[in-house]
Parts: C-alpha cells; structure tokens; sequence
C-alpha cells in the first residue's frame, strides 16, 4: 500500500526533525513541546506497525504524564539556559560517541548478528502480530499476567519504590499550618469552648 | 502484506484524514491572514498592547515542589490503570491465576497508596 508506505514516512520524518529541534530549540519549553510532537508521531508509527496498544500507552503515559513531569522540572529548575547551552559543542563528541553506540546496537539487534534469545523464534521480530483475529491488548495480556508474572510483580515494585522514593525525597511538613481536623472538630464538647461566669450584681467582670 | 494489519490500519483512517484536515484548515487559516490581510505595521502596532508594558523578566518563576509531588503520584495511578487494559480484555482467558496475579500488583500499589495518605502526601495543606 503506497499510502502506508507514504505516511509511515510522513511521521518518520516529523519525529526526526522534532527530535533535533528537542536539542536545538533555544527555550527549553519548546523542547519539551517538540518532544511531545516525537511521541505523537512514533505512537503513529506503532499503529502502522500493528502495535496499537503501544501507540494508546504511549499517548497516555507519555504525552499525558511523563511530558507534564518535564514541564514541571523544565519550569521549576533555576538554571540559566543561555549559559548552559555555551557548551553545546563542547559535550558534541562524547554525545556522538554514544549515539553512534547506541546506533550499531540497535543494528546488531535488528540484523540478529550472532544474537540468539534462547527460547526466541528466529524472526521474532518481525511479526508482531500474533494471529490474525487476536487483538493486540489481547495478546498482550494473555502473556503478561501468567508467563511473565515475575516481571509484572517487579515493575509493580518498581512503581512502589518511585511512589516512597519521590514522598520521601519531596514532601516536607510545613510547621505552624492549620489543617482541618475533623475528628477533633467532632470531638469538641460545650465544656472546652464555652465558660459560664457567675456575675454578682454591681460587681461588674 | 498482511490483510490482518491492513484491516487494522482501515480502522485508523478517519483519524488520519481528520488529522489531515485539521492540519490543512488551520494552515490555510493562519496562512489566508498573511496573505489576504492588509498589513501595514508601526512601531506603536507592534508594540505590547497599549495599557500594557514591557514585561519586567521572564515568566518562568521557580514554583512550589508538591506541584512535581502531584504529577509524579499521577503517573504512577496512571501505569497502574494502563496495566489493568490488558488483563480486563484478557480476563476470561488468563484464568483464576491472572486474576490474583493482578490482585498482588494492585495490593502492592496499594501499600504505597496507604504511605502516602498517611504521610499527607495527598494534602496540599
């Protein structure tokens, strides 16, 4: 189909372009939108993969959670920009050093040279539909939740450890606020709050 | 190629024309004032509005931490819910031992839930 082959280029393209602008743009905030123009367009690059499920996360969790968190760090970090972007070019070869690793990885992987998964089929990936009237959510969770049990009890670890670690790391109890408490509220009897003064005539309070 | 992905790619074609759509009528929007508007600047136009003044710095003020606390507790209620999509369509087929095995996940998370409620994370005070 040409116009798959079209707009898988289309999106292709926009999440390249945006990810150098992510680099590249002058106001961190403009990168941060960029990075959320690259999610959008590599959620359309898993539907056309058949990955739709991915592309839903991707859009939920990304774009709506993990890109609001940049924005916070980006407005909440004091850190004068122009002054940090001075040495661009300076930290340019170790930059391009990890990208050219992370490059021939990727290759490695997607070539299958001299890798083999133990219990993998050979073209694993490249079918990722499993069969052709199973959903992908559905295929996802067939597995997920038996054969890879351990895996989803860890990651559920995981999530525990963000949730202590980012309390413990941030939340400060600040002296002399008043909270409503409605126990004690409820709690409050007539004897605590009101006293009865027994005034002579003449005698004045 | 496949006639299972292409049945599947059919399905997303009204969001792409949709997306195309929306593309085009906002370029032609923006793109019809440059070119239909009759534009004849000076400084006193260009200038911020006219009650207005210059701003004093940028608008970029350091705000508060418990915005970040907020957002990062959102996150994580919300890998929790991606995680239940896939087990509520798959329900029927994983059986009694996906049930608990969602069971514990959820009672893990839940531990958390209870620390931080009880820690007053949740109260913006």
């Amino acid at each position: 189909m040409i116009v798959q082959g079209l707009v898988f280029y289309l999106f292709a393209a926009i999440v390249v372009v945006s990810g150098v602008m992510v680099i590249s743009a002058r106001n961190p905030v403009h990168s941060v939108l960029f990075l959320i123009l690259a999610f959008f367009n590599s959620a359309g690059l898993f539907v056309l993969m058949g990955a739709e499920f991915l592309a839903m996360i991707l859009i939920i969790v990304y774009v709506g959670a993990v890109a609001v968190l940049f924005l916070f760090v980006v407005m909440m970090l004091d850190v004068n920009f122009v002054q940090l972007r001075e040495g661009f070019l300076q930290y340019l070869p170790v930059g391009g050093l990890i990208g050219i690793i992370l490059f021939v990885e990727l290759l490695l992987v997607l070539g299958g040279a001299g890798v083999t998964v133990e219990g993998a089929p050979a073209n694993a990936l490249a079918a990722p539909m499993p069969a052709a009237n199973v959903t992908n959510t559905e295929a996802l969770g067939a597995l997920l939740y038996t054969k890879y049990v351990y895996l989803f009890q860890a990651a559920g670890m995981v999530l525990l450890v963000a949730m202590i670690g980012a309390i413990v790391l941030t939340h400060r109890t600040r002296p002399g606020v008043r909270r409503q408490n409605i126990s004690d509220q409820v709690g409050r009897r007539r004897e605590d709050g009101v006293e009865l003064k027994k005034i002579q005539p003449g005698q004045g309070a | 190629m496949d006639i299972a992905l292409t049945d599947l790619l059919l399905e997303y074609l009204p969001i792409l024309i949709f997306l195309g759509v929306a593309i085009g009528l906002s370029v032609v929007m923006v793109g019809g004032s440059y070119i239909a508007a009759h534009q004849k600047p000076d400084p006193e136009k260009l200038s911020a509005y006219e009650c207005g003044f210059d701003a004093f710095e940028g608008s970029r003020a350091q705000f508060d931490v418990r915005f970040y606390l907020v957002a990062i507790l959102f996150i994580i209620f919300d890998l929790e819910v991606a995680f239940l999509f896939p087990w509520a369509v798959a329900l029927g087929e994983i059986g009694v031992f996906g049930f608990w095995s969602m069971v514990v996940f959820l009672g893990i998370l839940t531990i958390g839930f209870v620390y931080e409620w009880k820690k007053g994370a949740l109260e913006w005070e």
